[in-house]
């Protein structure tokens, strides 16, 4: 998505939250990006950054601090408007999608060129503001759900699958947890019944936090 | 033997499991605990580089005896997450939220070491010197 910029200041770190590294890799092969892109088979970055989706961000500068926040990009809080009748979204919410993709992408190449002089950096007390505050049952979660996946990985796939169900009640919250826990359709998405059902079930709620950018509809 | 995960490593402890204790404890030898935890027994308490935590005074027993430290005692003490799989023969000594927290707070970004698809470690701390865009994506 930032193609155009080629900076030897700046660079992309994608990480793939993936217990299964084998599902990770055709996505990676078929993208070849030019950028190094990390496999996360324990969800590491969600313990430590406290993640609860994908995608999230987070912009780290020059001397590794913190700029801004963990957020979810150019991602709108739109799940809830998804008609499945047409498999997306309707013309009006799609042009909102693609405004707020766009915005987003354009403040982070202007970072990526103008670094420390761009805009759209938080200064210290605004991103310590943009922190989300961990819990201990999310931290516990976490531990659960690293736990979880070296058993699975030895072959004890149904204490796995109970410790996961524990980690779904202890941070109801992790889309990333729910969703790498959860069923798989055929081509892998986790966006089954119970996907739906757990959305639908948020109410009033948002699906997750949307980003604290001008131009950017909260 | 127990295997004794940390968010970085597996390890395989010396000390068998249930043998004198409660299996909804982890005991590890000293030199298993430094290895695999970092912390150490000092005379003032359980200490990792400059944090010590006192060992309660009226039940030092169930924390300390001889060798063996009741590690995951010391996590629930410490406000972390110590967990541990049905028979616990694995357990996990997971971070709090405090920490967590704090960390996040001071905005120094957490390093991490992770691999790419041909098995080669990147670590965040090797990029010090550029603007990152950390960004997380699933086949999901």
């Amino acid at each position: 998505m930032f193609e155009t910029v080629k900076n030897d200041d700046f660079m992309i770190l994608s990480v793939a939250m993936d217990a299964d590294l084998e599902a990770a890799r055709p996505w990676i092969e078929a993208a070849a990006p030019d950028y190094i892109t990390l496999i996360d088979q324990n969800h590491l970055l969600s313990s430590l950054y406290n993640m609860v989706n994908v995608p999230q961000a987070v912009w780290i500068d020059e001397t590794g601090m913190i700029v801004r926040p963990v957020e979810t990009g150019g991602s709108l809080d739109v799940v809830k408007e998804y008609d499945p009748e047409i498999g997306g979204y309707i013309p009006e919410t799609a042009a909102r999608v693609a405004s707020a993709k766009s915005t987003y992408i354009q403040a982070g190449k202007d970072w990526a060129v103008n670094g420390s002089a761009s805009p759209f950096l938080f200064d210290y007390d605004e991103a310590r503001k943009h922190v989300p505050t961990m819990s201990n049952e999310m931290a516990l979660a976490h531990a659960k759900f690293q736990l979880g996946q070296y058993l699975r990985r030895i072959g004890s796939a149904d204490e796995a699958d109970a410790l996961f169900a524990e980690c779904r009640q202890l941070h109801p919250d992790s889309w990333n947890i729910f969703r790498e826990t959860t069923e798989r359709s055929a081509s892998g998405l986790a966006v089954g019944e119970a996907f739906w059902g757990k959305v639908k079930s948020l109410g009033d709620k948002q699906y997750y936090a949307t980003i604290d950018m001008e131009g950017i509809p909260r | 033997m127990v295997t004794v995960l940390t968010e970085t490593s597996a390890t395989e402890s010396t000390i068998p499991p249930g043998e004198s204790h409660p299996k909804d404890e982890l005991w590890l030898s000293t030199s298993d605990t430094a290895a695999i935890t970092g912390w150490s027994m000092k005379p003032e308490g359980f200490c990792k580089g400059d944090i010590c935590v006192p060992v309660p005074l009226d039940k030092a027993d169930s924390f300390v005896q001889g060798d063996a430290i009741n590690v995951s005692a010391f996590w629930d003490l410490m406000g972390k997450p110590a967990v541990r799989n049905a028979n616990a023969y694995v357990w996990l000594l997971g971070e709090g939220a405090d920490l967590r927290n704090d960390t996040m707070l001071s905005l120094e970004a957490p390093n991490f070491t992770l691999p790419d698809l041909n098995g080669n470690n990147h670590s965040l701390t090797d990029f010090r010197g550029k603007r990152v865009l950390l960004v997380t994506w699933a086949s999901w």
